[in-house]
């Protein structure tokens, strides 16, 4: 049995344990706080550049030539796969849980035979990726200086793709992020965005639109925007997700050295008692041999 | 029979201005400026860097923009964009600001044509501001 002493500094280092994990889980709190009203506040945006542009792709009258980003290029040889993660870990199952699917999306698309490209955000997406698919990652980018998940940042990865895009590099872009459910719950998800998938989505209206200019010019300005769109989309799902992550995470953990020192303190309180007994049989014995 | 009609302004961050009592939004459409009343067609189009004016009867209102998609549909008008300023709260510093960073875009030789437009626009438009 460990002596008296080494149990009090275990106590007392769980308990300094537990100090950390509630002070991170309370940052979490009030940060995922904003994070999900900025997810929230995010949405209108995404959802009306959805519909603009299922009513643009509705109303466009050459499908043959329709811009290469909505018809794609008409082959799927090469795969980009864009992994969004946090840069800070501490956060329960989040990364990994992207890393996950990704990584069966991944051996799908090596199984058949396509060439694979990654590019990582975040650095823990990073971290874990490099030692399987080191080979496979082209660019990796991370936005440790930023607060707050902005547009500016989104917009960046957001043209980079569209750059290698235009540059032949990839026929088939999915960016993989964490939907942000509840605090318990998030799901990861793989979203194609390059050629845009809108089949089984119906339009809102049946009405007509006018144009100005005419379908393909708009479409063509607009589909690099909603590349951008969805990624900053992704990007707030995320770190709404990493907080909510972190969060309940870090509530176990606190839990679970609550539970630590409990136990400790009883085993502690236990060999104190079992060490005074000792000391008085052999008071007592040492009397009666007199 | 009121002459009015909603209006919503969308950032990626957040639903900028939502007004429900407006009677004429001028925007800067990619091929001039449009002026919409209650009950235009349906139509979709995106703008180029300039002023939105919106008249109300509570006071008419001046944005900046430096792009954006606006889509008008029974009545109601969304506007997407990402970059946009109320001209009342923005100081003469911040206009020079953007002026500099406009004038550095439209000075570089490395664009294309459509990016040199749109930067000259910004330019223009700025420069008409101060």
């Amino acid at each position: 049995m460990a002596s008296l002493d080494d149990l009090k500094k275990r106590i007392a280092s769980v308990k300094s344990t537990q100090k950390i994990t509630k002070a991170m889980k309370m940052v979490a709190a009030a940060k995922l706080r904003r994070a999900q009203e900025s997810a929230e506040k995010g949405r209108p945006y995404s959802e009306k550049m959805n519909n603009v542009i299922l009513n643009l792709s509705n109303g466009i009258s050459d499908k043959e030539n329709a811009p290469k980003l909505l018809s794609g290029t008409g082959q799927e040889k090469t795969h980009l796969c864009v992994v969004m993660t946090s840069d800070r870990g501490l956060c329960g199952g989040f990364n990994s849980n992207i890393i996950k699917k990704a990584k069966s999306y991944f051996a799908k698309i090596l199984d058949e035979g396509k060439e694979l490209k990654i590019i990582t955000v975040g650095s823990k997406g990073n971290d874990q990726l490099k030692r399987v698919y080191g080979n496979k990652i082209i660019e990796n980018i991370s936005f440790k200086e930023s607060k707050n998940a902005n547009y500016f940042d989104a917009d960046k990865v957001g043209k980079m793709v569209i750059e290698k895009f235009e540059a032949g590099e990839f026929d088939v872009c999915t960016i993989f992020y964490n939907q942000f459910k509840n605090v318990i719950t998030q799901i990861p998800q793989a979203q194609q965005i390059i050629p845009l998938n809108n089949e089984g989505e119906e339009s809102s209206s049946e009405e007509s639109y006018e144009f100005e200019p005419d379908e393909d010019e708009i479409l063509s300005n607009l589909l690099p925007k909603n590349i951008s769109t969805q990624i900053f989309k992704a990007m707030l799902e995320n770190s709404a997700s990493e907080q909510g992550s972190r969060m309940s995470a870090m509530d176990n953990a606190t839990r679970n050295a609550g539970e630590m020192v409990d136990k400790l303190t009883i085993e502690y309180n236990r060999s104190r008692q079992a060490a005074i007994t000792k000391e008085l049989i052999e008071i007592i014995s040492g009397a009666e041999s007199l | 029979m009121s002459e009015e009609f909603k209006v919503e302004i969308v950032n990626p961050e957040k639903s900028f201005l939502v007004k429900d009592d407006v009677s004429e939004v001028v925007v800067p459409a990619f091929e001039g400026e449009m002026g919409i009343l209650k009950d235009h067609i349906s139509i979709i189009s995106f703008l180029k860097p300039g002023i939105i004016k919106i008249l109300s009867k509570s006071g008419d209102e001046n944005y900046y923009v430096e792009d954006g998609i606006v889509e008008f549909k029974n009545n109601n008008l969304s506007i997407l964009t990402s970059t946009i300023f109320n001209l009342v709260d923005m100081d003469k510093s911040k206009q020079q600001d953007l002026l500099k960073q406009a004038e550095e875009e439209a000075n570089k030789t490395d664009i294309n044509d459509q990016s040199k437009y749109l930067a000259d626009q910004k330019v223009e438009v700025l420069k008409t501001l101060n």
